[in-house]
């Protein structure tokens, strides 16, 4: 009788632990944060986690936002579909958080999104380039460009013009957003300059061999093989197509920006010469690039990646906007997010547009003798 | 042409992996007359074992690749026999259901502990043999699709033969046709069972080590996907026959690449799941099973 008493009353227990301490609000601005810390593009997270933080703790250094410190809450969604919902509720509605920041992934962020939007949070991306996050509703930022210009005045020019590669493969991965709208963007702008497409390919992710899809590929002959995909596959692909005899160099979009790109047996040599485009390069020109690149070295031993300072920009367009606004609230923080501009931010002065995306220039990264090398600079 | 025999060479090479792995499912299939669900994730254990054992040896030679795949072989050997032992042997009496969901258990187990030991990223796998291409005109071989069918043609050739003319071999057969009665022959089934369990996770771990070495990422969650097709591959061959599960997995691998590489590639994996319900539709016994009534 007793033991059964107990067992029943055990998950009664568990649900108190579970329970939020509550108050103690009053000190502290909570800004949630959702990102991919482990899992397929763990890399992205880790970089965007790590801009963060320095952001946060510099901002807490010089005495904080409105006299308040804040409080950075970080989820992980695991690079998994369906996770980010869950995150983000819980941020939002347990931890009352005032703003979100996330996330890298497109797809990740259009599954945030309307949560946001309907819970007038206002949530910042920092590296999302698909059109359709921010077209989403008007609590959603991006502090990075879109894939409209990635994919056609960044990638669509570059084939043509630096790589003079006029029948292209496209290699898809049709289970992310970012890589199917990637796909759309580039092929618009690419057969609108004369450029042809010979091939299409699709894969889907966790997909591990690509032989059959560069096989046919290879029987095309193209000039050049585009893959606007994620860095985990991109490695596995490049080693695959040298090892069945594919010469032509492969180039893609900012999914590329990982050290993991270039990891692990023949990955480096596979991918030699190739190119992507991405944010931001750690020796690119601009003051505040290299005031940036020098913190996150000291704090981190390495040099910050794209995602890195895309992180930190987030974080400090939101203290900046909370300061225009003077208040915590979701829709004045709104409002000065969409009032954002020439902000000086460490991937360049930036603008937010009547769309909420931010007008950037992107950098080409070129992979030369197994480390990345800054080309040019693509001005909008 | 070439771009058909590509394929084809593109097609055996996965072919053999699901081969290696469906021989794991039908041989425990055969004696137990239960799918073994946690045998995906002895595979991902295998192959991180050959991670671990392959990152101390730092050059590839073939000694060296073998060496690290017999040793990880007899670590998942041992694993499969823990697992048999502490969660399927006192459920033996029980009904099939029980066991099955057991073996999920497992599986779950051996996911999560995989994710909280080894870390839920990709890792690279290092390249424990060497690895050249050969080229004939246009047909491009890599020493990698090499090594794989070689390994895999050893293997099955050497379970035959392990299966059909030793005694521990026909020990196992005669528990797969009656347990009770071979029981009553003198047969001690707890040894056999446990003797099954440890070649079909030893199979699982060539398959792995062979998996890493062909696609140099692994993570924890890599035996779910080839689990389930070399699990279709099994019963597509005739589940519990052991030169079906081989075919089954050359025919499943060979198909999976053509349509990958055709315009239709997003129904890859539909297809190996439609070929298993009409399979199961029109010939349940699979392709080299024989429907077997149930006597009373």
């Amino acid at each position: 009788m007793t033991k059964r008493f107990f067992v029943l009353l055990f998950p009664f227990v568990l649900a108190l632990a579970g329970c939020n301490k509550g108050g103690n609000d009053a000190n502290v601005i909570k800004v949630g944060e959702f990102a991919s810390l482990t899992g397929s593009e763990a890399s992205f997270g880790r970089s965007s986690h790590n801009g963060t933080l320095i952001a946060v703790d510099e901002i807490n250094a010089t005495g904080g936002l409105l006299g308040k410190k804040i409080e950075l809450i970080t989820e992980d969604d695991q690079s998994k579909d369906g996770e980010s919902k869950t995150a983000v509720k819980k941020m939002i509605s347990r931890d009352k958080v005032v703003a979100i920041l996330g996330e890298v992934a497109s797809g990740r962020s259009l599954e945030a999104a309307p949560i946001c939007q309907q819970f007038k949070v206002p949530q910042i991306s920092p590296s999302s380039t698909n059109p359709k996050v921010t077209q989403i509703g008007d609590y959603i930022f991006r502090v990075c460009f879109e894939d409209r210009f990635q994919g056609g005045a960044v990638l669509a020019k570059f084939a043509l013009n630096s790589l003079k590669a006029k029948r292209i493969a496209i290699l898809t991965d049709v289970s992310a957003a970012y890589s199917a709208g990637l796909t759309t963007y580039f092929k618009e702008q690419f057969i609108a300059n004369g450029g042809q497409v010979v091939i299409e390919q699709k894969f889907t992710k966790d997909d591990k061999d690509f032989k059959a899809q560069l096989t046919a590929i290879k029987a095309q002959k193209p000039d050049a093989i585009f893959m606007p995909i994620y860095y985990g596959p991109a490695t596995l692909i490049a080693i695959q197509a040298r090892e069945l005899g594919i010469k032509v160099p492969l180039f893609g979009g900012d999914g590329w920006e990982a050290p993991e790109l270039i990891q692990g047996p023949g990955a480096a040599e596979a991918l030699e010469g190739c190119y992507f485009s991405t944010h931001f390069a750690p020796d690119q020109e601009g003051s505040h690039a290299k005031e940036f690149v020098a913190k996150y070295e000291k704090r981190f031993g390495i040099k910050p990646d794209a995602m890195a300072a895309l992180g930190y920009d987030s974080a400090m367009v939101l203290a900046d906007a909370i300061k225009r606004a003077n208040s915590t609230e979701g829709a004045k923080i709104r409002d000065a997010l969409a009032a954002t501009k020439d902000f000086e931010a460490v991937t360049g002065k930036m603008s937010l547009d009547a769309e909420r995306n931010a007008r950037k220039p992107a950098v080409i990264i070129q992979i030369k003798g197994g480390k990345f090398v800054y080309k040019e600079t693509v001005n909008p | 042409m070439t771009e058909f025999f590509q394929q084809l060479i593109n097609g055996l090479s996965l072919g053999a992996m699901y081969a290696l792995l469906a021989l794991g499912y039908t041989l425990v299939y055969g004696v137990l007359r239960f799918i073994n669900f946690a045998h995906s994730d002895v595979f991902m254990v295998g192959a991180f074992a050959g991670l671990y054992v392959g990152r101390s040896f730092h050059n590839s030679s073939v000694g060296n690749g073998i060496l690290i795949k017999l040793l990880s072989m007899l670590l998942c050997a041992v694993l499969g026999i823990i697992i048999e032992r502490f969660a399927y042997r006192p459920l033996r009496q029980r009904s099939k259901l029980t066991v099955l969901i057991t073996a999920i258990g497992v599986s779950l187990l051996l996911e999560n502990a995989g994710q909280l030991v080894f870390g839920a990223n990709p890792q690279a796998f290092p390249q424990v043999f060497p690895a050249q291409q050969f080229t004939k005109g246009d047909l491009i071989i890599s020493s990698k699709d090499i090594v794989v069918l070689g390994v895999t043609i050893t293997l099955v050739a050497l379970l035959q033969f392990i299966v059909l003319k030793t005694k521990i071999g026909t020990a196992m057969r005669a528990v797969s046709f009656n347990a009770p009665a071979a029981s009553l022959m003198g047969i001690n089934i707890n040894i056999i069972i446990s003797f099954t369990f440890g070649l079909g996770s030893a199979l699982a771990a060539a398959a792995g080590i062979l998996w890493g070495y062909k696609f140099p990422k692994i993570d924890p969650l890599m035996g779910i996907a080839p689990g389930l097709t070399a699990f279709v591959a099994a019963v597509l061959g005739g589940i519990g026959n052991i030169p079906g599960a081989a075919l089954g997995g050359l025919l499943i691998g060979v198909i999976e690449t053509f349509v990958r590489g055709s315009r239709w590639s997003t129904w890859t994996e539909a297809i190996a799941f439609v070929l298993l319900i009409a399979m199961l539709l029109f010939r349940p016994a699979g392709l080299l099973g024989k429907l077997q009534p149930e006597k009373v």
